[in-house]
């Protein structure tokens, strides 16, 4: 196996594509509907954003089952239930991560396991910075970056990683290969109608797989004037002109957090968990049917209790530091 | 009760701590003051907050959500490394990516693990059991152990023992420790770090210098060494001096109970709330 036998890895193309593409500084707000049905395609490495149940773009992932995709693949170095509704529905053929389960006491993730032990999805395993390495080096433009991740382990051999020698020193390093993804979702707290984000709190790997990503459609809590992004331009970690699509989406992760905004509420993971309980892959089946059934996010929400949503925004607003 | 429950018991002197209360106090007693350390979520950030309010106020405590010197709440420890309760009062926050590189560079003195499974080698697997290919057992995965085990200056491996955990061959390295022994570690490119101690409910364990072999070093008190040998899965080194460890103390466990949010408000002086 080559680096090029991995999807995503070849940053060249991704690099011609974007002298081809350019995205100029245009109005790109647009709805979830419309951002999906223009950047999201079939068989796309889709790489979404944050990790494990923080700042998850809950709201562009349930489009995505609203307007159904096949032989998707799924890229995120911690990975939640939201991976898990691609699995059981049949969208996703593949899932590239480091680590997958649920959280909050709900312990392993019973749909994949379901679906790994009986060989009915593609998984791929890599180390944390192995995949933040791979971000990173498709953020970069270069097709490999050394690092000791995943030496000696089965891991690094699984994937068949190749060394590479350090022309200096001669020093053998694990040559980790880019991941430029075919579209990468990720939600922020506040963006322009252009496109320059800033993130509150942690960015993940964000940063890297906004500039990684062949098309970038972002969700926000606030659009704002550029005027108040140039009170704390620090903080702006996507420009504009990485992004195809802006989505103001208001609790767009819900329900996992977002930093400053709301916490992740434990009630909903519970009822997909009960569902997943009761009825396996069947019951993950039947919370997308019931979720895809809104037409869209703010509709969702409005089953929602308005009470349990305010007390998630009260009480991580109450944690912010002063 | 069995004969070790009965033995422990006595041993720590009627306090009768939980087998993972024991280890988490043991894994505590190994950090510190001064270090920076590489901590995972439950016993490895207990452990960490006990040591910094006992012995170790200026250990700098890392998540991998890239958090650096996070700030720890009685009752509030994060359920996950990438949450808000992680975050908060934290000194920096930077990139997922740029914690495990700052890993890379050799900043972290200590790396804190759980398994499912050991080897002889301290190799540790967290990513399935029976056939890589088809296993019996998907579990999580390595999150950020692999680069742990490969890149901070130790790591400490804290984990129940039990004969299914301690086995001759793990069924996947996920994380490396001393791969086949003797060199092998070196000889795969990995220059640095290593399983430095393995914290468990009956003993503390470490590596035989030449072989890399696991070797037992002290029992936890009330165990024998044969509880030890009937809990591994392989031939331990077992040296003719085997130490005891110190009996929990009372304020430790009263205070671990209360960073876990088990006991409301349990000390007796000065302002718990603040680190």
């Amino acid at each position: 196996m080559t680096a090029l036998a991995f999807p995503g890895a070849d940053t060249v193309a991704a690099r011609e594509e974007l002298e081809r593409e350019r995205r100029p500084r245009l109005d790109k707000t647009m709805s979830a509907a419309e951002a999906i049905r223009r950047f999201v395609c079939d068989a796309d490495v889709i790489a979404v954003g944050g990790t494990n149940h923080a700042r998850t773009p809950m709201a562009l992932l349930a489009e995505v089952l609203r307007q159904g995709r096949s032989e998707l693949s799924l890229a995120r170095p911690l990975t939640c239930f939201e991976a898990e509704l691609f699995i059981a529905t049949g969208m996703a053929a593949k899932v590239v991560t480091s680590w997958v389960g649920i959280g909050h006491g709900w312990g392993l993730a019973r749909v994949l396991r379901e679906y790994v032990e009986s060989g009915r999805i593609d998984y791929e395993e890599w180390s944390h910075l192995g995949l933040g390495l791979r971000y990173k080096a498709g953020a970069m433009g270069v097709p490999f970056l050394p690092s000791y991740t995943m030496m000696g382990s089965d891991l690094g051999r699984r994937l068949e990683l190749a060394g590479v020698v350090c022309p200096y020193t001669g020093q053998t390093l694990y040559a980790v290969p880019s991941l430029n993804p075919d579209v990468a979702l990720i939600h922020v707290q506040r963006a322009d109608i252009y496109g320059n984000a800033q993130i509150d709190g942690y960015e993940l790997m964000d940063a890297d797989v906004a500039r990684a990503a062949r098309r970038l459609v972002i969700s926000t809590e606030e659009i704002v004037d550029t005027d108040s992004l140039r009170l704390d331009p620090s903080r702006t970690t996507i420009p504009g002109f990485a992004v195809d699509a802006v989505v103001l989406q208001p609790l767009g992760a819900y329900p996992h957090e977002c930093y400053g905004h709301y916490l992740a509420d434990e009630e909903a993971f519970s009822s997909y968990m009960d569902a997943v309980r009761a009825g396996g892959s069947k019951g993950a089946r039947e919370y997308v049917k019931a979720l895809v059934a809104y037409p869209d996010h703010d509709s969702f929400l409005a089953s929602v209790s308005q009470a349990r949503i305010q007390k998630l925004t009260e009480d991580a607003k109450g944690m912010m530091p002063r | 009760m069995t004969a070790l429950s009965e033995r422990r018991v006595a041993a720590h002197q009627g306090l009768d701590p939980r087998p993972d209360e024991v280890m988490t106090i043991s894994a505590s007693r190994l950090l510190e003051d001064g270090k920076v350390m590489f901590a995972g979520i439950g016993q490895p950030l207990v452990a960490a907050a006990l040591a910094r309010r006992r012995h170790a106020p200026n250990l700098t405590v890392i998540l991998e959500g890239g958090m650096v010197g996070i700030h720890l709440m009685p009752g509030e420890l994060p359920d996950s490394t990438n949450e808000m309760r992680a975050a908060i009062g934290a000194e920096m926050l930077t990139s997922a990516t740029d914690i495990f590189l700052m890993a890379q560079r050799g900043f972290f003195d200590y790396g804190f693990l759980g398994v499912a499974q050991v080897d002889m080698f301290g190799n540790v697997n967290t990513s399935l059991i029976g056939d890589p290919s088809r296993p019996s057992v998907r579990l999580p995965g390595p999150g950020g152990a692999n680069d742990i085990l490969s890149m901070c200056n130790e790591t400490v491996i804290v984990t129940n023992h039990e004969p299914r955990r301690f086995v001759e061959r793990v069924d996947w390295v996920t994380s490396p420790g001393f791969l086949s022994g003797g060199d092998s570690r070196r000889e795969a490119g990995l220059r640095h770090g290593g399983p430095s101690w393995v914290v468990t409910d009956l003993a503390l364990l470490d590596f035989e210098d030449e072989t890399r072999r696991m070797r037992l070093r002290s029992l936890q008190p009330g165990v024998e060494v044969h509880d030890v040998v009937a809990a591994t899965g392989f031939e331990l080194i077992i040296p003719e001096e085997v130490g005891v460890l110190d009996p929990v103390t009372e304020p430790e466990l009263t205070l671990m109970r209360h960073l876990n949010g088990e006991t409301a408000s349990p000390i007796e002086n000065g302002d718990h709330r603040a680190e």
